[in-house]
Protein backbone atom coordinates (compact mmCIF):
# COMPACT_ATOMS: atom_id res chain seq x y z
CA UNK A 1 0.00 0.00 0.00
CA UNK A 2 1.35 3.36 -0.96
CA UNK A 3 1.25 6.62 0.89
CA UNK A 4 -2.14 7.65 -0.49
CA UNK A 5 -3.62 4.46 -1.84
CA UNK A 6 -6.81 3.58 0.10
CA UNK A 7 -5.83 5.79 3.02
CA UNK A 8 -8.90 8.00 2.84
CA UNK A 9 -12.53 7.15 2.14
CA UNK A 10 -14.80 10.07 1.34
CA UNK A 11 -12.77 13.23 1.15
CA UNK A 12 -11.14 15.03 -1.69
CA UNK A 13 -8.66 16.73 0.57
CA UNK A 14 -5.39 15.09 1.35
CA UNK A 15 -3.31 16.41 4.19
CA UNK A 16 0.27 15.33 4.44
CA UNK A 17 3.63 16.79 5.24
CA UNK A 18 5.93 18.00 2.53
CA UNK A 19 8.52 15.56 3.74
CA UNK A 20 6.22 12.58 3.44
CA UNK A 21 5.16 13.66 -0.01
CA UNK A 22 8.74 14.16 -1.13
CA UNK A 23 9.94 10.88 0.31
CA UNK A 24 7.01 9.08 -1.21
CA UNK A 25 7.80 10.60 -4.61
CA UNK A 26 11.45 9.71 -4.30
CA UNK A 27 11.02 6.16 -3.10
CA UNK A 28 8.33 5.39 -5.64
CA UNK A 29 10.50 5.98 -8.66
CA UNK A 30 13.96 4.76 -7.88
CA UNK A 31 15.55 4.67 -11.27
CA UNK A 32 18.49 2.36 -11.34
CA UNK A 33 21.69 2.82 -13.18
CA UNK A 34 22.18 0.35 -16.00
CA UNK A 35 25.46 -0.92 -14.79
CA UNK A 36 26.44 -4.53 -14.17
CA UNK A 37 29.88 -5.78 -13.31
CA UNK A 38 29.74 -9.56 -13.09
CA UNK A 39 27.41 -12.53 -12.64
CA UNK A 40 25.22 -10.56 -10.20
CA UNK A 41 24.30 -8.39 -13.16
CA UNK A 42 22.61 -11.42 -14.72
CA UNK A 43 20.39 -11.69 -11.65
CA UNK A 44 19.82 -7.96 -11.79
CA UNK A 45 18.70 -8.25 -15.42
CA UNK A 46 16.42 -11.13 -14.45
CA UNK A 47 14.96 -8.94 -11.71
CA UNK A 48 14.33 -6.18 -14.23
CA UNK A 49 12.79 -8.54 -16.79
CA UNK A 50 9.16 -9.55 -17.01
CA UNK A 51 9.20 -12.49 -14.60
CA UNK A 52 10.22 -10.48 -11.53
CA UNK A 53 9.30 -7.11 -13.00
CA UNK A 54 11.21 -4.51 -11.01
CA UNK A 55 9.04 -1.87 -12.67
CA UNK A 56 6.35 -2.69 -10.09
CA UNK A 57 8.44 -0.81 -7.54
CA UNK A 58 9.08 2.08 -9.88
CA UNK A 59 12.57 0.93 -10.70
CA UNK A 60 13.76 0.71 -14.20
CA UNK A 61 17.19 1.18 -15.58
CA UNK A 62 18.59 4.28 -17.19
CA UNK A 63 21.65 4.50 -19.36
CA UNK A 64 23.13 7.58 -17.74
CA UNK A 65 23.99 8.49 -14.15
CA UNK A 66 22.35 11.89 -14.60
CA UNK A 67 18.91 10.27 -14.69
CA UNK A 68 19.52 7.60 -12.09
CA UNK A 69 18.68 7.63 -8.39
CA UNK A 70 20.08 4.31 -7.29
CA UNK A 71 23.25 2.60 -8.31
CA UNK A 72 23.10 -1.16 -7.93
CA UNK A 73 26.70 -2.31 -7.75
CA UNK A 74 26.12 -5.77 -9.14
CA UNK A 75 29.27 -7.79 -9.10
CA UNK A 76 32.97 -7.93 -8.48
CA UNK A 77 34.53 -4.51 -8.22
CA UNK A 78 38.06 -4.84 -9.50
CA UNK A 79 40.62 -2.23 -8.52
CA UNK A 80 40.60 -0.93 -12.09
CA UNK A 81 36.84 -0.57 -11.97
CA UNK A 82 36.82 1.03 -8.51
CA UNK A 83 37.86 4.45 -9.77
CA UNK A 84 35.22 4.23 -12.50
CA UNK A 85 32.56 3.28 -9.98
CA UNK A 86 33.56 6.30 -7.92
CA UNK A 87 33.36 8.56 -10.99
CA UNK A 88 29.95 7.19 -11.93
CA UNK A 89 28.68 7.70 -8.40
CA UNK A 90 30.00 11.25 -8.46
CA UNK A 91 28.19 11.93 -11.70
CA UNK A 92 24.80 10.82 -10.40
CA UNK A 93 22.43 13.59 -9.46
CA UNK A 94 21.37 13.86 -5.85
CA UNK A 95 19.59 12.40 -3.95
CA UNK A 96 21.45 9.25 -4.86
CA UNK A 97 21.57 5.84 -3.27
CA UNK A 98 23.74 2.78 -3.57
CA UNK A 99 22.76 -0.86 -3.24
CA UNK A 100 25.69 -3.18 -2.94
CA UNK A 101 24.58 -6.45 -4.50
CA UNK A 102 26.32 -9.72 -3.76
CA UNK A 103 29.27 -10.82 -1.69
CA UNK A 104 31.89 -9.41 -4.04
CA UNK A 105 30.77 -5.82 -3.77
CA UNK A 106 29.85 -6.26 -0.10
CA UNK A 107 33.25 -7.42 1.05
CA UNK A 108 35.27 -8.88 -1.81
CA UNK A 109 33.43 -12.21 -1.74
CA UNK A 110 35.51 -15.21 -2.80
CA UNK A 111 38.39 -12.85 -3.49
CA UNK A 112 38.50 -11.42 0.01
CA UNK A 113 41.87 -12.96 0.89
CA UNK A 114 43.85 -13.78 -2.23
CA UNK A 115 42.19 -11.60 -4.81
CA UNK A 116 45.04 -9.23 -5.61
CA UNK A 117 42.88 -7.32 -8.08
CA UNK A 118 39.58 -7.02 -6.22
CA UNK A 119 38.36 -4.18 -4.07
CA UNK A 120 37.40 -5.55 -0.66
CA UNK A 121 33.97 -4.03 -0.58
CA UNK A 122 32.60 -1.20 -2.67
CA UNK A 123 31.97 0.80 0.53
CA UNK A 124 35.67 1.64 0.46
CA UNK A 125 35.05 4.01 -2.46
CA UNK A 126 31.38 5.01 -2.25
CA UNK A 127 28.82 5.18 0.59
CA UNK A 128 26.51 2.17 0.52
CA UNK A 129 22.89 2.34 1.73
CA UNK A 130 21.82 -1.28 1.50
CA UNK A 131 23.86 -4.48 1.33
CA UNK A 132 22.26 -7.46 -0.36
CA UNK A 133 23.95 -10.72 0.62
CA UNK A 134 24.26 -13.69 -1.68
CA UNK A 135 26.55 -15.09 -4.31
CA UNK A 136 24.75 -14.10 -6.42
CA UNK A 137 21.59 -12.97 -4.60
CA UNK A 138 18.34 -14.23 -6.04
CA UNK A 139 16.04 -11.62 -7.65
CA UNK A 140 13.84 -11.80 -4.55
CA UNK A 141 16.81 -10.74 -2.45
CA UNK A 142 17.51 -7.77 -4.68
CA UNK A 143 13.87 -6.74 -4.49
CA UNK A 144 14.08 -7.03 -0.70
CA UNK A 145 17.10 -4.74 -0.86
CA UNK A 146 15.15 -2.21 -2.86
CA UNK A 147 12.28 -2.35 -0.39
CA UNK A 148 14.73 -1.80 2.46
CA UNK A 149 16.07 1.21 0.61
CA UNK A 150 12.52 2.48 0.21
CA UNK A 151 12.02 2.12 3.95
CA UNK A 152 15.18 4.08 4.50
CA UNK A 153 14.07 6.86 2.17
CA UNK A 154 10.69 6.98 3.85
CA UNK A 155 12.44 8.05 7.06
CA UNK A 156 14.49 10.76 5.36
CA UNK A 157 14.11 14.39 6.25
CA UNK A 158 14.59 17.69 4.50
CA UNK A 159 16.05 19.31 7.57
CA UNK A 160 18.33 16.56 8.79
CA UNK A 161 21.46 15.75 6.88
CA UNK A 162 21.62 12.51 4.97
CA UNK A 163 23.75 10.02 6.87
CA UNK A 164 25.69 8.68 3.90
CA UNK B 1 -15.80 35.52 -27.45
CA UNK B 2 -12.79 33.30 -27.49
CA UNK B 3 -11.48 32.58 -30.97
CA UNK B 4 -9.85 29.31 -31.95
CA UNK B 5 -6.44 30.92 -31.70
CA UNK B 6 -7.39 32.29 -28.29
CA UNK B 7 -7.68 28.71 -27.10
CA UNK B 8 -4.27 27.98 -28.58
CA UNK B 9 -2.90 30.96 -26.69
CA UNK B 10 -4.38 29.70 -23.42
CA UNK B 11 -2.89 26.31 -24.15
CA UNK B 12 0.52 27.90 -24.75
CA UNK B 13 0.32 29.92 -21.53
CA UNK B 14 -0.68 26.89 -19.47
CA UNK B 15 2.07 24.84 -21.10
CA UNK B 16 4.70 27.47 -20.33
CA UNK B 17 3.41 27.86 -16.77
CA UNK B 18 3.48 24.10 -16.26
CA UNK B 19 7.13 23.93 -17.21
CA UNK B 20 8.02 27.02 -15.19
CA UNK B 21 6.24 25.75 -12.06
CA UNK B 22 7.89 22.36 -12.41
CA UNK B 23 11.33 23.91 -12.75
CA UNK B 24 10.65 26.24 -9.80
CA UNK B 25 9.64 23.34 -7.55
CA UNK B 26 12.68 21.33 -8.62
CA UNK B 27 14.85 24.32 -7.83
CA UNK B 28 13.26 24.61 -4.39
CA UNK B 29 13.50 20.96 -3.47
CA UNK B 30 16.61 19.55 -5.06
CA UNK B 31 19.91 19.26 -3.26
CA UNK B 32 22.42 21.51 -4.95
CA UNK B 33 25.96 20.43 -4.17
CA UNK B 34 28.03 20.68 -7.31
CA UNK B 35 31.69 19.71 -7.43
CA UNK B 36 34.06 19.21 -10.37
CA UNK B 37 33.80 15.44 -10.56
CA UNK B 38 30.01 15.61 -10.52
CA UNK B 39 29.88 18.18 -13.27
CA UNK B 40 32.37 16.33 -15.44
CA UNK B 41 31.23 15.05 -18.82
CA UNK B 42 29.77 11.55 -18.63
CA UNK B 43 31.86 9.12 -20.62
CA UNK B 44 30.86 5.82 -19.03
CA UNK B 45 33.04 6.41 -15.99
CA UNK B 46 36.19 7.15 -17.94
CA UNK B 47 37.86 10.51 -17.68
CA UNK B 48 36.60 12.59 -20.57
CA UNK B 49 39.01 12.77 -23.49
CA UNK B 50 39.20 15.21 -26.35
CA UNK B 51 36.70 17.60 -27.79
CA UNK B 52 33.02 16.90 -28.29
CA UNK B 53 33.13 18.64 -31.63
CA UNK B 54 33.77 16.03 -34.27
CA UNK B 55 34.26 16.25 -37.97
CA UNK B 56 31.85 14.20 -39.99
CA UNK B 57 32.68 12.81 -43.38
CA UNK B 58 31.39 15.13 -46.08
CA UNK B 59 29.70 12.14 -47.74
CA UNK B 60 27.06 12.24 -45.00
CA UNK B 61 26.04 15.60 -46.41
CA UNK B 62 25.28 14.20 -49.84
CA UNK B 63 23.37 11.26 -48.37
CA UNK B 64 21.37 13.59 -46.11
CA UNK B 65 20.55 15.82 -49.05
CA UNK B 66 19.35 12.91 -51.17
CA UNK B 67 17.32 11.61 -48.26
CA UNK B 68 15.73 15.00 -47.75
CA UNK B 69 14.68 15.27 -51.39
CA UNK B 70 12.97 11.90 -51.42
CA UNK B 71 11.52 12.49 -47.99
CA UNK B 72 9.84 15.62 -49.29
CA UNK B 73 8.64 13.62 -52.28
CA UNK B 74 6.88 11.21 -49.93
CA UNK B 75 5.41 14.12 -47.99
CA UNK B 76 3.93 15.47 -51.20
CA UNK B 77 2.68 12.05 -52.25
CA UNK B 78 0.59 11.47 -49.12
CA UNK B 79 -1.89 14.37 -49.42
CA UNK B 80 -2.00 13.78 -53.17
CA UNK B 81 -2.94 10.14 -52.65
CA UNK B 82 -5.64 11.15 -50.14
CA UNK B 83 -7.50 13.43 -52.53
CA UNK B 84 -6.50 11.63 -55.73
CA UNK B 85 -9.96 10.32 -56.58
CA UNK B 86 -11.55 13.74 -56.64
CA UNK B 87 -8.74 15.30 -58.68
CA UNK B 88 -8.58 12.88 -61.60
CA UNK B 89 -6.19 12.70 -64.52
CA UNK B 90 -4.77 16.18 -64.22
CA UNK B 91 -3.41 15.46 -60.75
CA UNK B 92 -2.02 12.17 -61.94
CA UNK B 93 -0.11 13.82 -64.78
CA UNK B 94 1.16 16.55 -62.49
CA UNK B 95 2.50 13.99 -60.06
CA UNK B 96 4.10 12.02 -62.89
CA UNK B 97 5.91 15.17 -64.03
CA UNK B 98 7.05 15.80 -60.47
CA UNK B 99 8.28 12.23 -60.07
CA UNK B 100 10.07 12.32 -63.43
CA UNK B 101 11.93 15.47 -62.42
CA UNK B 102 13.04 13.78 -59.22
CA UNK B 103 13.90 10.59 -61.09
CA UNK B 104 16.20 12.56 -63.39
CA UNK B 105 17.98 13.80 -60.30
CA UNK B 106 18.07 10.27 -58.96
CA UNK B 107 19.63 8.98 -62.17
CA UNK B 108 22.18 11.76 -62.06
CA UNK B 109 23.14 10.94 -58.47
CA UNK B 110 23.35 7.27 -59.32
CA UNK B 111 25.50 7.87 -62.38
CA UNK B 112 27.77 10.17 -60.44
CA UNK B 113 28.37 7.43 -57.88
CA UNK B 114 27.07 9.33 -54.87
CA UNK B 115 25.02 6.33 -53.81
CA UNK B 116 28.16 4.19 -53.46
CA UNK B 117 29.59 4.59 -50.03
CA UNK B 118 32.93 3.02 -50.96
CA UNK B 119 34.84 4.90 -53.55
CA UNK B 120 37.82 2.71 -54.40
CA UNK B 121 39.23 4.97 -57.09
CA UNK B 122 39.38 8.58 -55.93
CA UNK B 123 39.14 11.17 -58.64
CA UNK B 124 42.57 12.73 -58.80
CA UNK B 125 42.59 16.18 -60.35
CA UNK B 126 44.65 16.20 -63.52
CA UNK B 127 46.92 19.09 -64.17
CA UNK B 128 49.67 19.83 -66.60
CA UNK B 129 53.24 19.69 -65.44
CA UNK B 130 54.74 23.12 -64.93
CA UNK B 131 58.04 22.19 -66.51
CA UNK B 132 59.10 19.15 -68.53
CA UNK B 133 61.29 16.30 -67.30
CA UNK B 134 64.27 17.58 -69.25
CA UNK B 135 64.07 21.02 -67.72
CA UNK B 136 63.64 19.57 -64.25
CA UNK B 137 66.79 17.47 -64.70
CA UNK B 138 68.66 20.55 -65.85
CA UNK B 139 67.62 22.50 -62.80
CA UNK B 140 68.63 19.57 -60.63
CA UNK B 141 72.07 19.38 -62.19
CA UNK B 142 72.57 23.09 -61.85
CA UNK B 143 71.72 23.13 -58.17
CA UNK B 144 73.69 20.03 -57.14
CA UNK B 145 77.41 20.53 -56.79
Amino acid sequence: MGLLDQRFNNSNIIITTTEDLLNWARLSSLWGMQFGLACCAIEMMATGASHYDLDRFGTFFRGTPRQSDVMIVAGTVTLKMASRVKTLYDQMSEPRYVISMGSCSNCGGPYWEHGYHVLKGVDRVIPVDVYVPGCPPRPEALMEGLLKLQEKIRKESLTKKKSA
Amino acid sequence: MLTEFGRVLIFLIIGAAFVAIGMAFAWLLRPDRPYPSKLATYECGESPLGDTRLRFNVRFYVVALIFLIFDVEIVFLFPWATVYKSLGWFAFLEMVVFLVILLVGYAYVWRKGDLDWDKPAPLVPRYERGIGVKEARAVEEETTL
